[in-house]
């Protein structure tokens, strides 16, 4: 969100406006008092288009803070709930840029975007005026040295009474960029105000998990738990790969590749079945053993939309016994609390063991499917049901 | 022949006193691939005994390189040391390298990428299963039960596809499977590999597997229409995938209308790829295109 990109650009180096982030609205009356004169009252969601949507307002009086942030707060804007806004000083910027460093994919190295005309999505600037959005790429090993930022400067026809400061901010962003282990830093509007003074007015940063994970423990938080879905928020406390969906057959399987492709393959056999559509993705890894399995099936069951479950797991290193076994020691950690069918689909590795252990377990919520579609099939049709 | 990888290569393992190094070293023996030594500064001159086999364990990659002559090496090292790993390898200037570790920062990829450049390395992964060509060699985890030698090149971005695909064609077999891994910044494309099976005279038949984000398979499109001429089948997993959610892959994630398994599957049929809904309609078309060879 922008007040936490707005932090880690203060902690490098990068002029910006921090403000006051507040939940309630007299809290944004007493922010607005506190800084004096005119504040912009801004929603604080994971999304673009604040402003389009009504989320940004600007207040003359603390009074009028007090109206603007009783209307945003609570306001949906692109499906997130407005929990917090931002309260800042009104600075009337005299000329908008863009300007962001992003991993670029295609080229498997880092690119630098930079245009005269911020303030928009550079998507749109892209399309109308495609000449006022320069690309440049980054070399990976040397990173943005001095002469790199000013080149980028030059290059993205910053006005020369800016360049300096400009030069500086670049190199300051680098720094968000590599130090935090970022995979997107944008500053939009990159601002120039009254008495040529740059500013980042908004801006928005994404982190690298993996990075995050071992190289900066402090990203954790950045995160909102109560503002994220309690199931996933279950899910990641039990150190499971889990995405929640919306619809009725509950998923898990081994592998990201293959749990995807669960995903398509029972939204295509509901077809079939009313539509039916996949409840989540939860990719159980390589080690399936009966704890994993009883937290993944917890966590799924726990689902109110879900209405049946489809295990599929191919056994590569995983013997399928242990999955099996993985199963039947779920299902007794969870006793009556299993409720729904399950449908297990079992190949690879030791297959005809893991069949065996589910055939003798005999369990009436299980049916074992041979194959990945046939299995799919049947979950749809029992979701169906 | 196969590609990348063969009866003759000889594998050194980075990282193979660890949990997952030991072990793989034990199935990569069990596969009869040819391990020849394993890499761990803290444990030079020591040897570690895996499947039977006495293995030297050896300080840096070129030292084991001068005396073993290995020419492929596998990395299984945590995250916070895969980049220093990698260029160790790369310096020492071994033929393949092959990281199968997850959880690689991606700017640690970058890196490691942009030194590979006018190198004499090709590096798979990371995040990968790593290349098997069946019945001579394994550098990775792919299980070598699955499917024996045949006519099939396979290159996919996911493990448990690759086995999946493995499975369905078992009675046909493969050239060499290779999993290219599911990062946003990997050292082998399925470019570089069609480009490989093209040029393998063994290969008869290519399956492709991609999945949703970035635009690898849109630009392996572009590459098949012009260079690629034996039939190539593929699939894209993650037409449901949310758009902005991550889905297990750090790769996989879908940002605004780019990176769309529709857009992929689009972009392979307009060049003549035939694209199966299912895994097992994929390897249907496969069928019926070997059958007809």
């Amino acid at each position: 969100m922008e007040y936490q990109a707005k932090e880690l650009f203060a902690k490098h180096g990068v002029t910006t406006t921090l403000g006051t982030v507040v939940e309630t609205a007299e809290a944004a009356k007493a922010a607005a008092e506190e800084i004096g004169g005119v504040t912009v009252i801004k929603a604080q969601v994971k999304a673009g288009g604040r402003g389009k949507a009504g989320g940004v307002k600007l207040a003359k009086t603390a009074d009028e803070a007090f109206e603007h942030a009783s209307n945003i707060l609570g306001m949906e804007i692109k499906g997130l709930t407005v929990n917090r806004v931002l309260v800042t000083p009104a600075t009337p910027p005299v000329e908008e840029y863009y300007f962001s460093f992003l991993l670029d994919r295609s080229n498997r190295s880092h690119l630098c975007i930079a245009s005269v005309e911020g303030g928009v999505e550079i998507e749109e600037v892209a399309k109308t005026n495609p000449e006022a959005v320069r690309q440049i790429p980054i070399d990976a090993l040397e990173g943005v040295t001095p002469e790199k930022a000013a080149a980028i400067v030059d290059e993205a026809k910053f006005p020369a009474e800016l360049r300096d400061q400009a030069i500086e901010m670049v190199q300051a962003l680098w720094k968000v960029y590599v130090e935090e282990d970022a995979t997107l830093v944008e500053v939009n509007p990159l601002a120039r105000l009254e008495g040529d003074k740059l500013e980042a007015l908004d801006g928005k940063v994404s982190l690298d998990d993996n990075a995050s994970e071992f190289r900066h423990p402090d990203h954790a938080q950045f995160e909102i738990r109560e503002e994220a879905d309690p199931l996933e928020a279950k899910a990641k406390d039990l150190g499971l790969n889990y995405v929640k969906l919306d619809g009725a057959v509950g998923i898990i399987g081994n592998g990201a590749g293959l749990v995807m492709s669960t995903l398509d393959v029972v939204a295509y056999a509901g077809e079939a079945h009313g539509g039916v559509k996949p409840a989540n993705f939860l990719d159980i890894g390589g080690g399936a053993n009966a704890t994993v399995m009883a937290n993944g099936l917890d966590v799924i069951l726990n689902d109110p939309q879900v209405k049946s479950v489809f295990v599929n797991v191919f056994g590569g290193i995983t013997a399928c016994d242990e999955v099996a076994n993985g199963i039947k020691g779920a299902l007794e950690i969870l006793g009556d609390n299993a409720t729904k069918p399950l449908v297990v689909r079992l190949d690879g590795n030791n297959v005809e063991e893991g069949r065996r252990i589910l055939d003798e377990l005999d369990h009436p919520l299980v049916t074992q499917v041979d194959t990945m579609d046939g299995a799919a099939d049947k979950a749809a049709e029992l979701a169906n049901a | 022949m196969t590609i990348y990888l063969n009866k003759d290569s000889k594998i050194i393992v980075q990282g193979i006193t660890g949990g997952m190094g030991s072990k793989h070293t034990n199935l990569m023996l069990q596969a009869d691939s040819n391990i020849v030594g394993g890499v761990n500064a803290r444990k030079a001159g020591t040897t570690v005994e895996l499947n039977g086999k006495e293995l030297p364990v050896f300080g840096t990659v070129k030292e084991a390189m001068e005396a073993t002559g290995a020419d492929v090496s596998v990395a299984f090292v945590p995250p916070a040391f895969t980049k220093d790993a990698c260029i160790e390898a790369i310096d020492a200037e071994i033929p393949l390298l092959v990281v199968i570790t997850e959880g690689v920062p991606v700017q640690d990829s970058a890196e490691v990428f942009a030194y590979l450049q006018g190198k004499k390395t090709r590096m798979i992964g990371p995040n990968c299963p790593g290349i098997i060509s069946p019945e001579e060699s394994l550098a990775g985890i792919t299980p070598h039960t699955i499917a024996g030698k045949g006519p099939v090149g396979l290159v996919s971005k996911s493990g448990t596809l690759t086995y999946q695909m493995m499975y369905e064609l078992r009675d046909f077999g493969f050239s060499t499977a290779i999993g290219i891994g599911g990062d946003p910044i990997i050292g082998t494309t399925h470019i570089d590999a069609l480009e490989a099976f093209e040029n393998d005279p063994e290969t008869k038949a290519i399956v492709m597997i991609g999945e949703i984000g970035g635009d690898a398979e849109e630009r392996a499109a572009a590459y098949i229409k012009d260079n690629v001429t034996k039939p190539v089948v593929g699939y894209v997993a993650g037409f449901t995938a949310p758009e902005g959610k991550t889905m297990g892959h750090a790769g996989a994630i879908v940002s605004g209308s780019s990176g769309t398994a529709q857009a992929k599957k689009e972009a392979l049929e307009a060049v003549g790829v035939k694209v199966g809904k299912t895994p097992s309609e994929t390897a249907a078309l496969m069928r019926e295109i070997l059958q007809s060879l």
